[in-house]
């Protein structure tokens, strides 16, 4: 479904990702784990289309096609979802209008006829319900106003609605208590499903006993160091971040002058 | 789960609101402005130049009583002694008033119409390709239409069924005719004629316009319109508009207005008077969308407007809501001056700048009356190499005790060549009195689009959609209808304003 090769970016003119290989097949799940400045978030910002990063060698095709080239909407309405780690505020703007609009264009490229109001109505009160969230998020101004806690499950609301095929999930725990992560977990396991493949970006392993991965994989330095099952991060978790230095390929650290 | 399904219902009807708009807006994304085409129809135009005899001739052809001329005159003499005003933060090059002509008017068999019928199919049809149907039949909204072209009212709707309630809805020339009292006690009872520079010339050459009084108690049964067209070349449009709220009525009145697309400035000096007595409600909605210039800042109107209200009465109140949009400058302050005890003075305020427009806009409320209070709401949107300023004066006066005012001004920025200034004058001389003023600036930002662009929505609604959320709270005092014309005009207006 996602095929990532040798991806290397930049940031303002700083290399992060130095060669990305990565390959993930649909129903997937696979959680990038990594210190900070590893890379992660901006693995998740190049997969879907944030203009402030720029590819300078590699790349990845999604469904056969190459996203290099394609802007971040059309992504989107190929089905590529991230649940941002800092979601935006848009003043003015209901949650449902704005989920609406973007419903509405990912179905008119697929060639199907958009929801009016109403029946969209009915889609997200089915999806605020799956998802745990009260229906008065509905009219509240996108993001506004909402505790870190909010803004982290609309993202997941967001993800329900618009049933992406790549949902990228960036530090979806950071910043949560343990209720709160409970709540966002339980609503990214009932939309995991056979057609939706997953990548899980986190700090913590705290978010893998809520979130099973089927494929973890280490981030160090703009690379994939190591990767395995799910009992990958519980090795992390035990030995630290340091225990990875050991498994880098000879030459990585010296990059870095 | 009633609750719930209530605040559903609400999300749903908003949405409804934008939804539509929005819809429109993608078809309207790519398009200039569509208003730029003219009618090419026998007109009677004065040569340009301005003297007596020139305004004695515009007094003759709308058969004018004595006492208004001479009130023209008047204005005139005191118009020669007073200079441009120099203050705005707008530029531009010196206007030759003599190069002007000051009146143009379609010809027309006979002088006075007794039915839409006899009005001329091409300006039947003008309007109607403007979306303002004059054929009431025709009108799928209960509001009533004085539509006016260059300097003269064509056709006004609905006349018969304001009657039975006893509201006056005419052309101006035509009240000055049919109630000459009214017109006489208000005519310049708000703003005089030498208030300021344009307001004088108005007072001197002003042609045609609208005219509305509301009887005591009376809810008008519709809303009021005024639609002005400028068709003609090198020809200045002044309208006059009147509207009196008597005792505890109340009235919804909005305005429109477009123009042809021409390389030359054209120049609109308008006066608008609002008299609210006692009890009495104004709402006055405008969405202006002169022609506003080509991407190079070439043309364009120049659209000298001074409004203002008069709260006379106790407990009256008076809303003034703008989106402008389209002129090459704007220098207007649509104002309330708040005499009643309790009265109520409103002011909400979109005004885009793009390209090489200029709007130097704002209000002035003037607190005299006990418990009065005010609302200023201002949304400036520069983009391209637009400049735009918010100049605001709140006045508390000795005797307003426990006046209130809020002001809010929000300056929105688009790209790195346009300007947003905010110059608010505040005076406060009674010490029970509140003030409040807070005022933002903000850049769109690129982690907005790109959240908007990430769920799907393509660049240009995103912005649009960034820039109409910011204007909501204005937005949300316009009549439907209206709102949803305002989305849609602030999408053609910033179009290609964001590489």
């Amino acid at each position: 479904m996602l095929e990532i090769t040798n991806l290397h970016a930049n940031v303002e003119g700083n290399e992060i990702l130095r060669g990305v290989d990565l390959k993930i097949g649909a129903g997937e799940v696979h959680a990038i784990m990594g210190p900070n400045g590893s890379g992660k978030s901006t693995l998740a910002q190049v997969l879907s289309g944030n203009e402030a990063y720029e590819v300078t060698e590699g790349g990845f095709t999604f469904l056969g096609q190459d996203l290099l080239e394609m802007p971040a909407e059309e992504r989107a309405r190929l089905g590529v979802f991230m649940a941002f780690q800092y979601p935006v505020e848009i003043p003015g703007i209901s949650n449902a209008y704005f989920l609406q609009a973007g419903l509405n264009e990912i179905r008119k490229s697929h060639g199907l006829d958009e929801l009016d109001a109403l029946e969209f109505r009915d889609l997200l009160k089915e999806k605020m319900d799956l998802v745990a969230i009260d229906h008065k998020f509905a009219d509240r101004p996108v993001n506004e106003g909402f505790s870190g806690g909010e803004k982290k499950r609309n993202e997941i609301l967001q993800m329900a609605v618009l049933e992406p095929k790549l949902a990228i999930l960036d530090e979806s725990d950071s910043g949560l208590d343990i209720d709160a992560l409970r709540i966002v977990a339980d609503g990214v396991n009932r939309l995991r499903s056979p057609q939706r493949s997953m990548i899980v970006v986190t700090h913590y392993q705290r978010l893998l006993d809520y979130i099973i991965p089927d494929f973890v994989h280490v981030l160090w330095r703009g690379r994939i160091v190591k990767s395995g099952g799910k009992e990958l991060a519980l090795e992390l978790e035990a030995k630290g971040y340091d225990w990875i230095k050991e498994l880098v390929p000879a030459g990585v650290a010296e990059d870095e002058g | 789960m009633s609750e719930t399904e209530d605040t559903l219902g609400n999300a749903g009807y908003t949405g409804t609101r934008v939804e539509q708009s929005t819809r429109e807006i993608a078809e309207m994304a790519n398009q200039t402005y569509k208003y730029g085409w003219s009618t090419d129809i026998e007109a009677e135009t004065f040569e340009p130049g301005l003297n007596e005899d020139v305004i004695a001739r515009i007094s003759a052809r709308k058969e004018e009583p004595s006492w208004l001329l001479d009130w023209r005159i008047k204005a005139y003499r005191q118009w020669l002694t007073m200079a441009e005003p120099g203050w705005a933060n707008v530029h531009y090059p010196k206007i030759d008033y003599q190069q002007q002509r000051y009146y143009s008017a379609p010809k027309r068999e006979k002088k006075k119409l007794t039915s839409l019928d006899e009005v001329d199919k091409e300006l039947l049809e003008t309007f109607e390709k403007l979306g303002i149907p004059l054929d009431e039949q025709k009108r799928l909204t209960g509001v009533a239409v004085d539509a006016v072209f260059d300097s003269v009212s064509v056709a006004t709707t609905h006349k018969e069924i304001l009657k039975k309630k006893g509201v006056i809805f005419s052309s101006f020339s035509e009240a000055v005719l049919e109630c000459p009292d009214l017109i006489k006690k208000y005519l310049g009872s708000v703003v005089p004629i030498g208030d300021n520079f344009f307001a004088a010339l108005n007072s001197a050459v002003f042609s045609d316009g609208s005219f509305c009084y509301i009887p005591k108690g009376v809810k008008c049964p519709m809303d009021l319109s005024t639609y002005f067209r400028i068709n003609a070349a090198e020809t200045g449009q002044f309208e006059r508009t009147l509207i009196v709220g008597d005792v505890g009525s109340y009235v919804n009145y909005l305005e429109g207005c477009t123009a042809p697309m021409r390389d030359e400035n054209q120049l609109h000096a308008a006066v608008v008077e609002l008299v609210a007595l006692d009890n009495a409600t104004i709402n006055y909605s405008t969405v202006q969308n002169w022609y506003a210039g080509d991407k190079e800042g070439k043309g364009g109107i120049y659209n000298f407007v001074t409004k203002r209200g008069k709260c006379e009465g106790a407990n009256s109140r008076i809303s003034w809501t703008q989106v402008e949009t389209g002129s090459a400058i704007t220098w207007k302050y649509p104002s309330c001056l708040l005499m009643g005890d309790n009265s109520v003075g409103e002011f909400y305020s979109v005004a885009v700048s793009n390209n090489y427009q200029q709007a130097d806009t704002g209000t002035k409320m003037v607190h005299m009356g006990r418990n009065t209070k005010s609302t200023i709401i201002s949304k400036t949107i520069s983009a391209g190499h637009g400049n735009n300023s918010y100049r605001g004066q709140v006045m508390v006066m000795p005797k307003a005790a426990n006046a209130r005012n809020y002001t809010q001004c929000d300056s929105l920025l688009i790209g790195d060549q346009c300007g947003a200034h905010t110059f608010p004058y505040i005076e406060v001389r009674n010490n029970t009195s509140s003030v409040e003023h807070e005022a933002s600036t903000s850049k769109i930002s690129e982690s907005q689009l790109f959240y908007c662009k990430q769920r799907g929505i393509g660049p240009e609604d995103a912005i649009s959609m960034v820039v109409n959320g910011f204007c909501k709270e204005v937005f949300d005092h316009l009549p439907m209808e209206f709102a949803v014309e305002a989305t849609k005009l602030l999408n053609v207006s910033l179009e290609g304003s964001v590489g």
